[in-house]
C-alpha cells in the first residue's frame, strides 16, 4: 500500500503543477459569472438556468481532466525512460497500476471539491439556500464515475499506442455513453434480429455513467434527496466496472514490454 | 542592376492593383455593412436562419424546466407534450395534447437498469406553478425559472408571438411582474403589430393588472378589427383568439353596464367558438337582465 500512495502522490502533485485545472476551473468561473450578470426581468433570484450550466460546465471540465491526466501517466513515463528505473525498485506492475489510478482518481476528488465549492456559492448567492447534502451525493457519484473513466483510460494508454487516440476514442465512448446510454434498450427494442441482441447486449455491457450525470437535473431542479441505498447500490455498480478496467490493465501491462 | 525606370513601372502597377482592387471591394463592403446594420442582433448574425430552429428549443427548454426536469426526448413517448404545458396553461394556444396530463411518459420499466436509473431522474409530473418537485404551493413563484429560457427564445425569434404572450403572462399573472410584462408585449407588438394575441394579452393586463377597462377596451378592439383582416384562412385557424377577445369584451361591457354591446360581443364570439350553447345561455341571461329594471351605464363605449 505505501507504493502505491507513494505513485500516487507523484501523480497528483503533477495536476497541480500542471495547468489544466486552472484554465478549466478559470474558463467555468468566467462563463458562469457573465451568464449571471444577465438581467432576467430584474429578478435576482433565478437560478436555475445557472446551475444547470455550471454542473454540465464542471462534467465536462471533470472529464478532460481525468481522461487526459490518465492518458498520458504510462506512455509518458515510457517515452521519459523512467519506466524501468521505477520497475527496479520494489514496486511491482500491478502496484504501479494502482498507483496510477490512484493518483489520478484523487486528484480529480481534489478538483471536484473546488469546482463543487464554487458551484454551491453560486447557487447560495442567488437562491440563499445551501442543500449540501444533495450536492454531497451529486460530487460522490460523479466522483465514483470519474473512477470508472480513469480506469478505462488507464487500460487504453496501454492498449492504444498514443496518448492522443486514447483520449480522442476515451472522450466518444464517455461521450456516447451519456448521451445515448439511458436509451440503448429503448433503440435494441426496435432493431430486428440479429441487431437487437448485439445492442442489447452493449447496453448490458456498458458502465452506464449516465445515471450520475443525468442526476445533475435533481439537484437543478431542487428535488428530493435519493435514498441512500440507491446511492450505494449505484456506487457499487461503477466500483465493480472500475475493478474490472483495472485488472484488465493489470494483466495488459504484465504482458507489455516496459522500453 | 535595375533602373529607376523599371522600379517607376513597378509602383504605377502596384498603384493601379491598389485602385483596381478598391473598386472592386468597396461595392461589397458596402452591401456587408448594410446587412451587418440590418442584423445588429448577435445571435442573429451568428446563426442566421436557423436562429428560429433554436429559439423553439429554448422555447422547449422552458416548457422542461416548467415540469422540473420531467420531460421526454426523442425516444419517449411525447403525446402528451405535443403542446408545451407552459404555454398551453396559459390558455394562449389550442392544445393537442393526448391524454390526461397524469399519465407518464416513461411507461413501465423496459429492464432492471431502466427501473434502477429512474431513482436518479425526475419521475414525476409537477409543474412549478403548483409548486414544483417540492409540492410547496408557497414555492409557486419558482415558475420564473422558465423566463431565461422564454427571453433567450423571444430573442432568436421575434417573430414567435407566443413566446411573447407565454412570458407575458406568467410575469403577470405568477411573479407580479406588471410592467416587465407590458415591457414584453410592447416588444412583441414592435416586431409583430397587427398580432391580435399580443394585443390580446396587453388588454388582460390592462384590465386584470392596471384595472384600466377603457384601454383594454381599446386594444381588445383594435385586435378584433386586425383579425377580420385577416384572409378567411388564417381566420379559420385563429378562431381561438377572436372567441376570447370578444368573450372578454363582453364581460368588459356586462361590468360597464353596456348589456346591449355585450350581447353584440357574445354574438360576434359565437361564430368563432366551439361552445354556442353557452354563450347562447349568457347571451339570454344579459337579454332578460335588459328586459328587465337596468342600471344606468357606468362608461360610454
Amino acid at each position: 500500500m505505501k507504493n502505491i500512495f507513494a505513485v500516487a502522490g507523484i501523480v497528483i502533485k503533477e495536476l497541480y503543477r500542471r495547468k489544466d485545472f486552472y484554465v478549466l476551473f478559470i474558463l467555468t468561473v468566467l462563463v458562469c459569472l457573465i451568464m449571471g450578470s444577465v438581467n432576467v426581468f430584474n429578478d435576482k433570484h433565478v437560478v436555475r438556468y445557472l446551475k444547470e450550466l455550471c454542473l454540465l460546465l464542471i462534467w465536462v471540465s471533470s472529464l478532460v481532466i481525468a481522461i487526459t491526466t490518465t492518458a498520458r501517466q504510462i506512455p509518458a513515463e515510457r517515452e521519459q525512460r523512467t519506466l524501468l528505473p521505477l520497475l527496479a525498485k520494489p514496486l511491482t506492475r500491478t502496484q504501479l497500476i494502482f498507483g496510477k489510478f490512484l493518483g489520478c482518481w484523487l486528484a480529480c476528488g481534489l478538483v471536484l471539491i473546488c469546482f463543487y465549492i464554487f458551484f454551491g456559492a453560486l447557487a447560495a448567492s442567488r437562491d440563499h439556500a445551501w442543500p449540501l447534502v444533495n450536492y454531497f451525493q451529486a460530487a460522490f457519484l460523479h466522483w465514483i464515475a470519474l473512477g470508472v473513466v480513469v480506469a478505462f483510460a488507464l487500460l487504453g494508454s496501454l492498449v492504444f499506442a498514443a496518448p492522443s487516440s486514447n483520449s480522442t476514442i476515451s472522450f466518444v465512448i464517455v461521450a456516447t455513453i451519456l448521451t445515448l446510454g439511458r436509451y440503448l434498450d429503448a433503440v435494441a427494442l426496435a432493431q430486428p434480429e440479429p441487431f437487437r441482441s448485439l445492442v442489447y447486449a452493449f447496453y448490458y455491457a456498458v458502465p452506464h455513467l449516465e445515471i450520475p450525470f443525468e442526476m445533475r437535473n435533481l439537484v437543478v431542479h431542487d428535488w428530493p434527496l435519493i435514498g441512500w441505498y440507491f446511492i450505494a447500490l449505484e456506487t457499487l455498480y461503477l466500483l465493480a466496472y472500475a475493478a474490472v478496467f483495472l485488472v484488465a490493465a493489470c494483466l495488459v501491462f504484465r504482458r507489455k514490454p516496459v522500453n | 542592376m535595375t533602373s529607376p525606370r523599371t522600379f517607376f513601372l513597378l509602383l504605377l502597377a502596384l498603384l493601379i492593383l491598389c485602385f483596381g482592387l478598391a473598386a472592386a471591394l468597396l461595392p461589397r463592403f458596402a452591401v456587408y455593412e448594410s446587412r451587418r446594420h440590418q442584423s445588429s442582433d448577435f445571435f442573429n448574425l451568428l446563426l442566421g436562419d436557423s436562429s428560429k430552429m433554436f429559439a423553439n428549443s429554448f422555447f422547449v427548454k422552458a416548457d422542461e424546466y416548467y415540469h422540473s426536469g420531467y420531460y421526454p426526448t426523442i425516444f419517449d413517448n411525447n403525446a402528451n407534450f405535443k403542446t408545451p404545458h407552459v404555454a398551453e396553461d396559459t390558455g394562449a394556444v389550442s392544445s393537442h395534447n393526448q391524454g390526461g396530463e397524469d399519465t407518464s411518459f416513461m411507461g413501465p420499466p423496459r429492464d432492471w437498469l431502466d427501473a434502477f436509473g429512474r431513482h436518479f431522474i425526475p419521475n414525476r409530473h409537477t409543474h412549478l406553478d403548483e409548486g414544483g418537485a417540492d409540492e410547496d404551493l408557497s414555492g409557486s413563484d419558482n415558475v420564473r425559472e422558465i423566463l431565461p429560457w422564454l427571453k433567450l427564445s423571444a430573442r432568436l425569434d421575434p417573430d414567435n408571438v407566443t413566446t411573447y404572450t407565454v412570458t407575458a403572462y406568467w410575469l403577470r399573472v405568477r411573479m407580479h411582474k406588471d410592467q416587465e410584462a407590458e415591457q414584453v408585449l410592447r416588444e412583441g407588438l414592435r416586431n409583430n403589430p397587427q398580432s391580435c394575441e399580443i394585443l390580446f394579452e396587453l388588454g388582460r393586463l390592462f384590465n386584470e393588472s392596471y384595472h384600466d377597462t377603457d384601454r383594454a377596451r381599446n386594444v381588445w378592439e383594435l385586435g378584433v378589427r386586425y383579425w377580420r383582416q385577416l384572409p378567411l384562412e388564417e381566420q379559420n385557424d385563429n378562431k381561438l383568439i377572436f372567441d376570447q377577445i370578444t368573450t372578454n369584451l363582453s364581460q368588459l361591457e356586462e361590468k360597464a353596464g353596456n348589456l346591449p354591446q355585450a350581447v353584440s360581443w357574445l354574438q360576434a364570439a359565437q361564430t368563432a367558438s366551439p361552445s354556442t350553447g353557452e354563450l347562447q345561455k349568457r347571451i339570454d341571461e344579459i337579454k332578460a337582465k335588459m328586459a328587465g329594471p337596468s342600471p344606468a351605464p357606468k362608461s360610454a363605449n
